[in-house]
């Protein structure tokens, strides 16, 4: 069955201040979304009660077809911050995401080894996380999403630090999740350079927002 | 989650991880001690169970505040927090982790600082034996000061400050049970089943505790 994400009328704070409210909206299985807007508009905010870590004020999120209707259980979580040991090695650190992760219903992650290749970086899995270089790590920060299935991504800036080589191969991948019948959801400045990918424009502290073609 | 088990012992005694300086801590405490109370031998056979463990009670607090602070620096907590696991599971794990890694390392080396204070073999072996159960309830009561003070750039210190009174009655029956393994009149057992109660009762409280201090703490 395919993945379907509901979005509900859905408003957050942060302390007393409302950083946005009346987003409701549908995204079918295949389906991209850029979140854009200005610093402090609140993509980040968007993103992170998506994925269940900040409180939901109003509305619901819900999510069809997936193993649990939990929308955070089924997704992958990108944030600003990399969630990779740098004492561990690159492998050490996706092989434990793999472990601990495990695969949501409906798919398979690849082995480490293949994951990696897919992210340009072959032979460098064996060097601890913390020499590699920013735009290293960033790439393989986006290993993770490739090790344990999940049918829902959810980005944060997922392109920052990359270079324009790494910014294409990024739409690579979630070009291929798409088609896979998987849903990303990506807070970004720059375009994903993805065909079909609908726009969410977050306007800031007037809660308003605007939904348009990409 | 032998996964995370193995990931977080690797941490632990790769670069930067702190294992060790545990110990080194508890060795400190203990070895001047009798530079201190000067060369009374029965005095320090004495005081021996009680220093051993004042002085495990500090080593086991120093890391303390890394078990979940390290992991939201880096993100890795947000990802804990969102996966089916359940987090309570995923805290009693690490805490096992990080006793196996700096608490286990003290009961090891007490029979060595045992030496230092002069007491003999049975007072050794009760003071170990009692560290063994009793230190992973410190582990398990300061993981959820480490839980509540995650947020904090420097609470380290706060840490150890909410911990120690929650870990008071852990020290009374550890230090009570092995010198009444000593002591003639005073029984053992009561004193030392008092502290395996404390240690299952913490088990089960505090990574539940903690867990909902971290999920409360997400921002």
């Amino acid at each position: 069955m395919p993945v379907k994400l509901h979005v509900e009328d859905l408003a957050a704070r942060r302390g007393e201040d409302l950083i946005f409210q009346h987003i409701s909206l549908v995204l079918q299985a295949g389906e991209g979304l850029v979140v854009t807007g200005a610093n402090g508009s609140g993509k980040s905010t968007f993103l992170r009660v998506l994925s269940g870590l900040l409180p939901v004020d109003a509305g619901r999120v819900r999510l069809e077809g997936a193993g649990s209707d939990n929308l955070a259980e089924s997704s992958h979580y990108l944030g600003h911050r990399n969630a990779m040991k740098r004492e561990l090695t690159v492998s050490e650190n996706l092989v434990f995401w793999q472990d601990f992760m495990g695969d949501s219903p409906g798919g398979r992650g690849l082995p480490v080894e293949v994951a990696i290749d897919a992210l340009g970086l072959s032979g460098i899995g064996h060097l601890p996380f913390g020499y590699l270089s920013a735009g290293q790590q960033r790439r393989m920060a986006m290993a993770r999403l490739l090790v344990a299935f999940r049918p829902v991504w959810l980005l944060d800036e997922p392109t920052a630090a990359l270079d324009a080589s790494a910014d294409r191969m990024f739409a690579g991948l979630v070009r291929g999740h798409l088609e896979q019948g998987g849903i990303v959801v990506a807070a970004t400045h720059q375009p994903l350079g993805i065909d079909g990918v609908r726009e969410l424009r977050m306007t800031g502290f007037a809660g308003v927002f605007a939904e348009a073609g990409y | 989650m032998i996964a995370l088990f193995l990931r977080d012992l690797k941490l632990s005694v790769r670069a930067g991880g702190g294992a060790l300086i545990g110990v080194l801590f508890f060795m400190t405490v203990v070895a001047v001690i009798p530079f201190g109370v000067g060369p009374d031998l029965n005095l320090l056979s004495r005081i021996g169970p009680a220093i051993l463990w004042i002085g495990a009670l500090l080593a086991c607090l120093l890391g303390l505040d890394r078990l979940f602070q390290a992991e939201r620096e880096d993100g890795s907590l947000d990802v804990m927090l969102m996966q089916e696991t359940p987090l309570v599971l995923s805290v009693l794990v690490k805490c096992l982790a990080h006793w196996t890694a700096s608490g286990l390392p003290l009961v090891i080396a007490s029979p060595l600082l045992g030496l230092f204070m002069n007491m003999n073999e049975v007072a050794i072996g009760a003071t170990m034996l009692t560290l063994l159960v009793g230190t992973p309830a410190i582990t398990f009561i300061g993981a959820v000061g480490a839980a509540v003070a995650v947020a904090l750039p420097r609470g380290g210190l706060l840490v150890s400050i909410l911990v120690l009174p929650l870990a008071i009655p852990v020290l009374i029956f550890g230090v009570s049970a092995a010198y009444a393994a000593v002591e003639d009149p005073a029984p053992f057992l009561p004193p030392f089943l008092i502290l395996i109660a404390i240690t299952l009762f913490f088990a089960v409280i505090g990574p539940l505790a903690a867990a909902a201090a971290l999920r409360s703490s997400s921002d």
